[in-house]
C-alpha cells in the first residue's frame, strides 16, 4: 500500500532526533488520533541550518517527516515556509487516501517550528 | 528471509486435507445437491456428511445446522432472525461493547428500526459480568448476543453463565464463536446457548463458508428467501466444495484441539513472560488467563501500531494491530477502548495470534528481531524520553 519511496523513509529516515537549544519547535497532532509530529530548527541568517525531527505515527507520519526536514534543509525561511503537506507527499511518490488527510502534517509541523522561531526573534 | 505468520485470528491457511477434500467437490463431484441423478446425491451426501461433522464438534443434531457464507452472514441471520420473529414478545436486546462488528453493526440497524439494545460495559480484561447481563435484563428482552471469544484481545466470555441466565428467563441466547470454535470445547448444551456462529476460514477451511447453529424449536425467521435449500432457511444452490471442506476442518480440529491448545499455550506463556519481563512500558491486553490458546495481545506505549507492523513486517513476521491506522479510521479499536484502555496506548497494540505451522524457533525469531524494532522506534518518539531517571510520571504528563 505504500509507495518504495514512503518504504525507503520509513526504514531509513534522515533527521531523527532533537537539536538541543533550538531556534523554534513545532508540533502538530495528538496521541489520541495516533499522530504526533514534533520538528526542531537550528536557523542562521534566516536560513535552516539544522533540522530534526521526533515521530509517533504510522508508516506514512514517519516518512512524511524524514522528507520535509530534507526538503527544508538549507532552505531560507521563506521557501521552507512554502513547502506544503501535498509537495511531500508528492516527493514520496503519493500516499494512500485514507493517509492524506489524517498522517500527512509533517509540512504543518514545520510551519509552526518557523513560527515559532519568528515569534521568539520578535520578543 | 524467515517468513513468520502470527495472523491467524485474522485468517488460517487452508489445511492440505482440508484442500484435497475441497478440490474433490469442485472439480469431480460437481453436482447440485438437489437434483434427483446420482452426481446430484454425491454432492447431497458430501452436504449432509459434513452438516454431522460440524454437528459432532459442537454437540448438536445435524438438522440444527446450516451453511452460510461465514460468520458475518451468520450473526446477521441469528440476530435479525430472532428480532423479527420476537417482535410480539418484545423489542430489546442485550450485547456487549467488546462484539465484532458483524454483532454490533446489525444491533445499531435494529435500532432504527424500533429496537432497543443495551450495550454492556466490560471491564479491564476485556470480561462481561454475568450480574450486568442479570441486572439489564427487562420484560422485553428477546435477545441476548456475547461473543464467545474475542477477536482483538483473546478474552473468554463466561458464557455458560450468561446462558444459564438466558434460559431461566426464557430468552435467547447467541454467541459468535468465530474465534473460539476449533480452538476451545464450544458445546451448545454446556454453553446453553441456542445460536452460534462458526467460521470456515479461521480453523484452516477457505473463505466463504461457515455455519450457524440454530436451537431446534426457538423462534426464529429465516432472512433471505427464495428456495427450498437447507429446509428454506438459507435458500441458494448450496456451496458443496466450502461445505464440505468446513465438515472437514471441523473434524480435524476436535482431533487435534486438545494437544494443539497445549502446545500453543505454551508457545503463547513464553512470548508473554519474556516480552513483559524485557521490556518496560508494555502491557498485556486482555485476560490473563482466560484468553484463547493461541492468542496474545500487547500494548507498546509511544510506539504507533501499524509502524510497528510494517517493521516487524520488513523482518518477516506477520501481524496485526488495534491501531486506527490499519483500519482506516481515526479511532483505535473499539475494543481497547471498551476495556479502558487510553488511546495513546491503544494505538500501540499488537496482536499475535498463533497456528498450527508455528512452532518454537517462530516465537524465538520474533523475539529475537524485536528489541531492536521497539528501540528504534520509540527513539524516533516525541513521547518516549529515554531517561533513567525516575521519570515515568513526566513522560506520562508530557504525553497528554
Amino acid at each position: 500500500m505504500y509507495s518504495d519511496k514512503v518504504m525507503e523513509h520509513f526504514t531509513n529516515p534522515r533527521n531523527v532526533g532533537e537539536i538541543t537549544d533550538p531556534s523554534g519547535v513545532g508540533e502538530v497532532g495528538n496521541s489520541v488520533c495516533g499522530d504526533i509530529m514534533k520538528i526542531f530548527l537550528k536557523v542562521e541568517d534566516n536560513i535552516i541550518k539544522d533540522i530534526k525531527f521526533k515521530t509517533f505515527g504510522c508508516g506514512a507520519a514517519i516518512a512524511t517527516s524524514s522528507m520535509v526536514t530534507e526538503m527544508a534543509k538549507g532552505k531560507t525561511l521563506d521557501e521552507a515556509e512554502q513547502i506544503s503537506n501535498k509537495a511531500v507527499a508528492e516527493m514520496l511518490d503519493g500516499l494512500p487516501p485514507q493517509k492524506m488527510h489524517c498522517s500527512n502534517l509533517a509540512a504543518d509541523a514545520l510551519k509552526k517550528a518557523i513560527e515559532d522561531y519568528k515569534n521568539k526573534q520578535a520578543v | 528471509m524467515r517468513r513468520v505468520y502470527f495472523d491467524h485470528s485474522a485468517t488460517t491457511p487452508v489445511h492440505p486435507a482440508v484442500a484435497e477434500e475441497m478440490y474433490r467437490y469442485v472439480n469431480k463431484t460437481f453436482g447440485n445437491p438437489s437434483s434427483v441423478h446420482f452426481f446430484g446425491r454425491e454432492a447431497r451426501k458430501a452436504v449432509e456428511e459434513a452438516r454431522e461433522k460440524v454437528a459432532r464438534a459442537i454437540g448438536s443434531r445435524p438438522e440444527e445446522i446450516i451453511f452460510t457464507s461465514g460468520g458475518t452472514e451468520s450473526d446477521l441471520m441469528a440476530i435479525k432472525g430472532v428480532a423479527y420473529a420476537n417482535r410480539n414478545k418484545g423489542n430489546h436486546i442485550i450485547t456487549s461493547s467488546v462484539e465484532h462488528h458483524a454483532v454490533l453493526d446489525n444491533c445499531k440497524a435494529l435500532e432504527k428500526e424500533g429496537f432497543a439494545v443495551t450495550v454492556l460495559p466490560v471491564d479491564a480484561d476485556g470480561m462481561v459480568s454475568p450480574d450486568s447481563v442479570a441486572a439489564a435484563i427487562t420484560d422485553k428482552t428477546i435477545l441476548i448476543t456475547i461473543m464467545h471469544a474475542n477477536n482483538e484481545v483473546g478474552t473468554i466470555q463466561p458464557i455458560g453463565e450468561i446462558g444459564r441466565l438466558a434460559r431461566e428467563r426464557g430468552i435467547l441466547f447467541h454467541t459468535d464463536a468465530v474465534q473460539s470454535f476449533g480452538k476451545i470445547p464450544v458445546n451448545v448444551d454446556e454453553l446453553l446457548v441456542d445460536f452460534v456462529s462458526i467460521s470456515g476460514h479461521k480453523i484452516y477451511a477457505p473463505k466463504g463458508i461457515g455455519a450457524l447453529y440454530i436451537r431446534r424449536g426457538v423462534r426464529w425467521l429465516p432472512i433471505s428467501l427464495g428456495g427450498g435449500q437447507e429446509r428454506k432457511r438459507r435458500p441458494g444452490t448450496e456451496n458443496v466444495p466450502g461445505i464440505a471442506a468446513l465438515g472437514k476442518a471441523a473434524e480435524i480440529a476436535m482431533e487435534t484441539m486438545a494437544a494443539e491448545a497445549a502446545r500453543l499455550t505454551l508457545l503463547r506463556d513464553r512470548m508473554i513472560k519474556e516480552v513483559m519481563e524485557n521490556y518496560s512500558n508494555v502491557r498485556l491486553n486482555g485476560h490473563p488467563t482466560k484468553r484463547l490458546p493461541n492468542h496474545v495481545n500487547f500494548a507498546f506505549e509511544f510506539i504507533e501500531g501499524e509502524s510497528l507492523l510494517l517493521s516487524l513486517d520488513l523482518q518477516g513476521v506477520a501481524a496485526s494491530s488495534g491501531s486506527a491506522c490499519t483500519s482506516g479510521s481515526l479511532e483505535p479499536s473499539h475494543v481497547l477502548l471498551a476495556m479502558g484502555i487510553p488511546p495513546e496506548i491503544a494505538h500501540g497494540s499488537l496482536r499475535i495470534t498463533l497456528g498450527k505451522d508455528n512452532n518454537e524457533e517462530d516465537v524465538s525469531y520474533f523475539l529475537d528481531v524485536l528489541p531492536a524494532i521497539i528501540e528504534r522506534l520509540r527513539a524516533m518518539s516525541p513521547l518516549y524520553h529515554k531517561v533513567s531517571d525516575d521519570c515515568e510520571t513526566c513522560v506520562k504528563t508530557w504525553c497528554r
